[in-house]
C-alpha cells in the first residue's frame, strides 16, 4: 500500500449534480478496488492557465488515498476512457509530501474551527465589553 | 585631470556591497514544495512563465530540482501556463 494523491479536471459543461456523480464514480472505483480514501477536496470551477480542448475553465477535484500500485493503473485507464475528464495527475506521496498533506488537511479543517473559535471569542469579548460597560455605568451611578 | 576624478565619482563607488543570496527552503525549513500552490511557485518564474535559474533565486540544487518538478506538475494541471506574456 502506498499513499497517492490525484487531481483531475472535469469539463465545465457538466451540471453540479453530474460533476458530483463523476467524482463519486471515481471514488467508488477506488473503494471497490480496496483503496482507502483519506481526503477529498472540491476546488470548484476554476480558470485554466491555458485552454484545454478549447475550454478555458474546469471543475477541479482532489483525492488522497492509500492503495496498491495496480489500483492507480486502473484509475488512470478510467480517467482516459471518461470523456468528462479533460486532465488528470496522480502523484505518489513521499514522506515530505505526507507530512505536508497532513498539515494541509488539519489547516483546512482548522480554518473552519478557527473561524468558529474566533466567533466564540468575539462573542465572549463582546459580552466582556458589555460587563465592563455595566460596571462603568454602575460606578458612574455610585459616584 | 580634475575632469577624470569627476567621472570616477559619477560611476557607482562600491559595487561589492551585494546581498548574500540564500536558499529560502533551507533557511525557512520548507521540506516539501506543493505543486497545488501556483501563487508560491510564481516566485520562481519569470514573466514568460519560465523557471528562473538558481543563480538568480539562490535556491540550492536539491530544492531547485524540486521546484522544477512542482512547476512542471502545476503546468500539467493548468494551474500555471506553459507559455505566457506578462504573467504578473
Amino acid at each position: 500500500m502506498n499513499n497517492y494523491e490525484t487531481v483531475f479536471i472535469l469539463t465545465p459543461v457538466l451540471s453540479d449534480a453530474q460533476m458530483k456523480e463523476a467524482v463519486d464514480k471515481f471514488k467508488s472505483l477506488l473503494t471497490d478496488n480496496g483503496a482507502e480514501i483519506v481526503n477529498e477536496e472540491n476546488w470548484g470551477l476554476r480558470k485554466l492557465a491555458y485552454p484545454i480542448d478549447k475550454k478555458s475553465t474546469g471543475f477541479y477535484a482532489f483525492l488522497e488515498f492509500n492503495a496498491d500500485p495496480s489500483v492507480v493503473a486502473k484509475l488512470e485507464v478510467n480517467f482516459r476512457r471518461d470523456e468528462r475528464v479533460i486532465r488528470f495527475l496522480t502523484v505518489k506521496q513521499d514522506k515530505f509530501a505526507l507530512e505536508y498533506a497532513e498539515k494541509r488537511r488539519n489547516n483546512r479543517g482548522g480554518k473552519r474551527h478557527e473561524a468558529q473559535a474566533n466567533r466564540q471569542t468575539t462573542d465572549r469579548s463582546s459580552s466582556k465589553a458589555n460587563v465592563e460597560k455595566q460596571e462603568v455605568e454602575s460606578k458612574e451611578t455610585n459616584d | 585631470m580634475a575632469k577624470q576624478s569627476e567621472i570616477r565619482y559619477l560611476t557607482p563607488l562600491s559595487v561589492d556591497v551585494k546581498k548574500k543570496k540564500y536558499c529560502r527552503f533551507k533557511k525557512n525549513g520548507i521540506k516539501y514544495i506543493d505543486y497545488k500552490d501556483p501563487e508560491f511557485l510564481k516566485k520562481f518564474l519569470n514573466e514568460q512563465g519560465k523557471i528562473l535559474p538558481r543563480r538568480i533565486t539562490g535556491t540550492s540544487l536539491k530544492f531547485q530540482r524540486r521546484v522544477a518538478q512542482a512547476v512542471k506538475r502545476a503546468r500539467h494541471i493548468a494551474l500555471l501556463p506553459y507559455v505566457a506574456d506578462l504573467m504578473k
